[in-house]
């Protein structure tokens, strides 16, 4: 009896969803995990490499394709290689083992007698004759997986655990077409958009005129109800038409955002669906001392480096969509379902684009063209979002408060932990019925979802990370489901991971520093997770952690630690900082387990990236609202520089027994938590409240 | 029939009629000429996606008339060199794996290699300053700035040979 399929696998079984031999020396790998600057294609052709017992320049990896590879729902979540690349190395491994019967008939031998060297089949040490491409043509991979082909013993494996270079970096380096926004069809147009400010709101007017003396070339408008796009054969043309549309359309019904909405605490008043999770609340019956904090932070855009793109033909009843979306099947269903065509006459194909962190607007550029190109049959057509319609229109992460309440033993510690937040959803992606921008401004648009968020058995989403891993005997989450959003909201980088943690290690601290102990001596106090003990140990020792170290002279440390949705990857981060006016960044140590590590320097490079982006978020990041979304360039939205970057230091605990883990996402809550308690050792006064402003150091100064 | 616009780009002399003369020189770049290493990131000289050499200096061209560069030299990521014929900043590049996405690479390789042109051996903070018009958003940055300088080291070896 074989161990259970990995769930793609068995969502995908047929081995040919995976892995085909298209000609002599060449294996096509397939995986429903999509590049998104994370290198996950790089990995998994090491996977498959392995597997296969191939060298990793005979594999070509094609992805996120509806047409031929698996359907893995979305890459998201840091479960790529968790996942998919088990599911992956699974299917290769029964994909090698059919090979290995398929000859040990026709040298009439045992299997075991055989093995694979570069996709050659040898029998005790000599050629056989034998290889991939040879039997391909009478080893049919249409068959189900059955998970008898042996997975490689630790030991076995060569590609797995080395730091090969990225597969996608030389085209990026030496300019070469490398994305989404390079691709060129035979007749193509480009397309810009003009936005429907918000669901309901009608084009009142539009000044023809105006638009198109700004556009200085030919364009054309097509319009379906509320959907207003600009195309033409001269992008410059549409982009200056696109730009002078968004002023020169005027809409009605408009609901724009305020400056109070911005603020995470506009949130405590608004409509909410009641959700609990964890022990029940026992009261205080000991009446132990009660420890309470509050914290916020405010809502963040992607700020992806490019904005969103999408090219689509619809010809002959199909349509054709390329995207840099992270998950083609849910998009396919969710343009079906807009544009009420079948799933089966769309073709979804991913290709790479800029940096995606999330949720952002590439399902709806993909979307744009789909709805310009049904309205056109026959031509292909190429959206591009203007950076300012990116900033606007992204799906934000949302604001979220975060109240801690601990009840205390007598030597101050938790023992009953209450995590109350307020947060919308984190999620109203396709795939879990959120609408496509576009489709919400055609006729008769889809309702919006009822209001839901990631289940936590998958993680969660505002709650995702708000238990403490800690021993803590009582442990509970309230999350009041904030039903009324002033933008749109959706799924960012760890999604409420990052205001849990912040909230519950800040926290931490000041229970340590209450109760007069180290904040790394009283956290190992009360973990008893051994590789969660590990991290923080192992972080300590790099930095040279000294418990002695006095506070409020300007200059601090801090630590934090968090296991990834407490199942996932553990990381322990340490920051040095600077505060006058301004928070210096100095140092940062981070020390991750993540077990099984397929590519170190992948790794290390996802944990540097996560670093950085959180601490940008910690200390420049909030969207601002003012009559409409005001952050709408990288003025008004800025983020962490090259001169503003700390050194950073990290290494891996590579528990290689242990499962792969992804790790894209663990360290943005620890390194906000490290940030958040290093300012308060510097200072000698705690900040609860993201972003760390220059206004709010100089309040907390003020408190003391 | 507008009067062709005429300038260098790599070496090699193109000449472009445009009927807006205003047209963006990125959009020349890449959309006539073919040239789509040069990346769109904002359209509003702010992210630094687009940096190309003209005349030697750095200059972010997404909204750079193309008419202004009649006559003038200019220099994409696409000139640095090719997977054949690299250039050092290029194999350092790879060599550190400084890149996640990937698409604020061009412009950034662009910007060092006005730096290194005429500050040879740059200190860390000179590399980071010299960076600060371009933007990554993936946190890249301390991969980047240690290929500049492996780049910088390897170019002044390879001079002193």
């Amino acid at each position: 009896m074989n161990a259970p399929l990995p769930g793609p696998l068995s969502d995908n079984p047929n081995l040919d969803r995976w892995v085909s031999f298209p000609s002599p020396g060449k294996v096509m790998v397939l995986t429903g995990r999509v590049e998104l600057g994370q290198g996950v294609l790089t990995a998994m052709a090491q996977i498959a490499a392995d597997e296969l017992d191939v060298a990793m320049d005979r594999i070509t990896i094609r992805s996120g394709d509806t047409e031929k590879a698996p359907n893995e729902g979305y890459t998201a979540g840091s479960q790529s290689i968790q996942f998919g690349g088990v599911a992956l190395r699974q299917a290769c491994a029964d994909v090698r083992a059919l090979f290995l019967n398929q000859a040990a008939k026709l040298v009439g031998c045992n299997a075991n007698e055989l093995s694979f060297r570069n996709g050659s089949i040898y029998r005790n040490g000599k050629s056989t004759g034998q290889d991939y491409w040879t039997l391909s043509g009478t080893v049919d991979l249409g068959v189900k997986a059955t998970g008898a082909g042996d997975r490689k013993a630790v030991a076995d494996l060569n590609n797995i655990g080395t730091s090969s270079a990225r597969v996608d970096l030389p085209g990026k380096v030496f300019g070469e077409s490398a994305f989404i926004h390079d691709m060129h069809l035979d007749g193509m147009m480009h397309a810009r958009v003009v936005r429907q400010p918000n669901r309901g709101a009608t084009i009142g007017s539009i000044d023809e005129n105006a638009i198109r003396r700004a556009a200085k070339g030919p364009i054309e408008f097509v319009r379906n109800g509320n959907f207003l796009a600009i195309v033409g054969d001269n992008e410059t043309a549409v982009e200056a038409a696109g730009a002078s549309a968004a002023r020169n359309v005027s809409w009605d019904n408009v609901e724009a955002p305020t400056p109070t909405q911005q603020e995470a605490n506009w949130l405590l008043q608004k409509p909410v669906v009641e959700r609990a999770f964890g022990a029940p609340d026992g009261g205080n019956p000991k009446n132990r001392e009660r420890y309470e904090a509050t914290y916020t932070r405010g809502y963040l855009a992607h700020a992806s480096i490019s904005p969103s793109c999408g090219l689509a033909v619809y010809r002959d009843g199909m349509l054709t969509v390329w995207t840099h979306c992270q998950g083609v099947y849910p998009l396919r269903a969710a343009l079906a379902k807009a544009l009420k065509l079948e799933p089966s006459s769309i073709i979804v194909q991913h290709m790479q684009g800029s940096g995606c962190y999330g949720h952002n607007g590439a399902d709806d550029a993909a979307a744009d063209a789909a709805i310009i190109a049904m309205q056109k049959p026959g031509q292909p057509i190429r959206v591009r979002w203007r950076r300012e319609e990116e900033f606007i229109y992204e799906p934000k992460t949302p604001a979220m408060v975060v109240k801690v309440r601990a009840l205390l033993d007598d030597d101050g510690k938790p023992v009953d932990w209450t995590q109350e937040i307020w947060s919308p959803t984190h999620n109203l992606r396709p795939g879990a019925g959120g609408n496509l921008l576009g489709a919400i401004a055609l006729p008769n648009p889809l309702p919006e979802p009822p209001p839901n968020d990631v289940p936590e058995a998958n993680g969660g989403g505002a709650t995702r990370n708000a238990e403490p891993l800690y021993n803590i005997p009582a442990k509970r989450i309230l999350h009041h489901l904030v039903t009324e959003t002033p933008v749109r909201v959706s799924a960012l980088r760890g999604l409420g991971a990052m205001p849990n943690v912040f909230a519950l290690e800040c926290c931490i601290d000041e229970l340590a520093e209450r109760a007069h102990r180290d904040p790394v001596e009283y956290r190992l106090s009360i973990t008893a997770d051994a590789r969660a003990k590990a991290v923080i140990e192992k972080v300590a020792a790099m930095a040279k952690w000294n418990a002695d170290a006095r506070g409020g002279t300007g200059r601090g440390r801090g630590i934090a630690f968090a296991r990834y949705k407490n199942r996932a990857a553990y990381a322990a981060v340490v920051v040095e900082l600077s505060v006058d006016e301004d928070i210096q960044l100095h140092r940062v140590w981070c020390a991750t387990d993540a077990g099984l590590v397929v590519n170190p320097d992948g790794v290390i490079n996802q944990l540097e990236g996560g670093i950085i982006q959180s601490a940008s978020w910690v200390l420049k990041e909030q969207v601002r609202f003012d009559n409409g979304v005001a952050s709408f360039d990288w003025e008004t939205y800025p983020v962490l520089k090259f001169s503003e970057v700390p050194e950073i230091e990290i290494e891996l605990i590579n528990t290689k027994d242990e499962a792969p883990l992804g790790v894209g996402e663990v360290t943005a809550g620890p390194t906000a938590a490290a940030i958040g308690n290093a300012v308060s050792h510097a200072l000698g006064a705690r900040i609860r409240d993201l972003p760390l402003t220059r206004e709010r150091i100089m309040a907390a100064l003020l408190r003391g | 029939m507008p009067k062709p616009i005429e300038f260098s780009v790599n070496g090699k002399n193109v000449s472009v009629s445009l009927d807006n003369e205003d047209t963006p020189l990125l959009d020349v770049l890449r959309n006539e000429l073919g040239l789509v290493g040069t990346r769109f990131g904002c359209g509003l000289e702010q992210c630094g996606c687009c940096m190309v050499l003209i005349d030697g200096a750095p200059e972010k061209c997404c909204t750079k008339p193309t008419s202004s560069v009649a006559g003038k030299r200019i220099t994409t990521v696409e000139g640095l060199g090719d997977a054949e014929h690299p250039h050092p900043l290029q194999r350092a590049f790879l060599d550190e794996q400084a890149g996640q996405c990937g698409y604020c690479l061009a412009g950034i390789l662009i910007s060092a290699k006005a730096l290194l042109d005429k500050s040879p051996s740059p200190s860390l903070a000179e590399i980071a300053q010299a960076l600060d018009g371009n933007i990554c958003r993936c946190g890249s940055h301390n991969r980047i700035m240690r290929a500049v300088e492996k780049a910088a080291a390897a170019m002044r070896a390879g001079a002193a040979r």
